[in-house]
């Protein structure tokens, strides 16, 4: 026998459900009032410093099916590459936002400013870029991926890198349509399939 | 320091992705591999809410619907634990969400059509923040099993949703709370795709007498584990990187 490692497990998760709106987006399930102050409902307030931009998409299934009940995370830093509760951050992002496929669309919109970037602990920079975490009915544990941007350098940043098939690149790119405006589409499975990761 | 990278996900202890017995994960999981890395910033910070920004009802599910005005039908209970860290220190001040059918196993979400009645004075949501020592407790009440469409004749245990989100964005987690003695759990689909019957059990909470109020509710026990952080000392630039 050895010594016990004094360590605990990490809980297992499930899957969010087909009805996780009605406790993390009350309003959207149809809910409104169910909470006096909702959290998530926007990443930034007025007077948000920075550039404010929307980005659109969807999050398809294994047959090319834009999902309906997709609910999506997005946590990011400001546009000075500073996070919520830092030093200086600026006091108008909140960085934190819930938002879901439309129902009759599929589509979703992140209305937010542009990143700035962060380094890592190890000093090295990363490429501005959003973090999300995608939960839904058939998901059973949520998948982390990021948005980064067509109009950015991201040639070297540390997570893009370690992606072995070039072209996978690209699934973690949001695409530029107009000033302001990006696509982003997440695709779970098969062909075009987004890099998610485990970090 | 605890303030290093997040301890890698042990993916063993969780579901499997894909699972042919839940049908709707076989065109929703990644046929690729995750790509595994050290954790950085974005996943290292993470939200924070106020006690501000909480209503005082708003983990009492019996009453926060009716805003008090009527209680919702069904089994009195009151829902509590910790949530700890893997190095096993409470994760203070976070917030904790629920969410769940009423005691015939309706929701209120309008995709939810089952037989069973909406009850007028129950909504089925709630939240709160730990305290200092990591705990947190939701009055509530035991939620119906329900049917589902799977395979012909699939049925939901009792559950309730559970979303915690510790100290940065890397710890999210979302799972579901069983009840003790439960003959529905072996039988769903959802709960075996966990493969592993010792980590499913620490799902299922148990009856907590000790915590029940005599003359008003029963209670469960249901203690949540975050990932924690490896020590920072020897973090700097990898060597030969
Ligand atoms: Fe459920």
């Amino acid at each position: 026998m050895v010594q016990k490692l004094d360590m605990l497990q990490e809980t297992p998760s499930q899957t969010a459900g087909p009805y996780v709106h009605i406790g993390m987006m009350p309003t959207y399930a149809g809910n409104a009032g169910t909470f006096d102050d909702e959290i998530g409902t926007s990443p930034i307030s007025d007077g948000a410093q920075g550039d404010v931009i929307e980005i659109t998409g969807s999050v398809y299934d294994g047959t090319g099916w834009a999902m309906r009940d997709a609910l999506i995370e997005s946590w990011q830093p400001d546009a000075q590459g500073k996070f919520a509760g830092q030093d200086g951050a600026d006091p108008n992002v909140s960085g934190f936002c819930r938002f879901a496929a439309d129902a009759e669309s599929g589509e979703f919109c992140l209305r937010t400013v542009k990143p700035g970037a962060v380094a890592t602990a190890g000093g090295t920079l990363q490429a501005p870029h959003i973090a999300l975490w995608i939960v839904a009915r058939g998901i059973n544990i949520g998948l982390q991926t990021r948005i980064y941007f067509e109009d950015e350098d991201n040639s070297n940043d540390p997570v893009l890198a370690r992606i072995e098939q070039r072209p996978r690149v690209d699934t973690l790119i949001a695409k530029k349509t107009g000033p302001g405006q990006y696509r982003f589409d997440i695709r779970l499975q098969g062909a075009g399939e987004t890099v998610f990761l485990d970090m | 320091m605890l303030d290093g990278p997040l301890i890698p996900r042990n993916r063993a202890i969780h579901p499997d992705p894909y699972d042919p017995g839940y049908k709707t994960s076989v065109p929703r999981s990644p046929n690729l591999p995750l790509l595994s890395l050290d954790s950085t910033p974005s996943e290292e910070t993470g939200p924070t809410f106020g006690h501000s920004r909480l209503g005082a009802l708003d983990n009492n599910l019996i009453l926060n619907w009716t805003r008090g005005a009527a209680p919702a039908v069904g089994e009195r209970i009151l829902m509590h634990g910790r949530v700890l860290d893997e190095h096993g220190r409470p994760v203070p001040n976070t917030l904790v969400e629920i969410w769940q059918a009423n005691a015939g196993g309706r929701y209120r979400h309008k995709k939810d059509g089952y037989l069973a009645p909406l009850d007028p004075n129950f909504g089925g949501a709630g939240r709160t923040l730990t305290d200092e020592y990591g705990r947190y407790q939701f009055l509530t009440i035991r939620p119906g099993a329900y049917p589902w469409p799977n395979r012909a004749n699939d049925w939901r245990p009792m559950h309730i949703h559970i979303s915690v989100f510790g100290h940065s964005f890397g710890q999210r987690l979302i799972t579901q709370m069983y009840f003790e003695g439960d003959p529905l759990i072996p039988l769903c689909p959802i709960a075996a795709t966990i493969k592993n019957r010792a980590q499913l059990d620490r799902l299922v909470a148990p009856l907590d007498m000790a915590a029940s109020k005599p003359l008003d509710y029963l209670a469960y026990k249901f203690d949540i584990v975050l990932r924690g952080r490896r020590q920072s000392m020897f973090e700097n630039k990898p060597e030969g990187m």
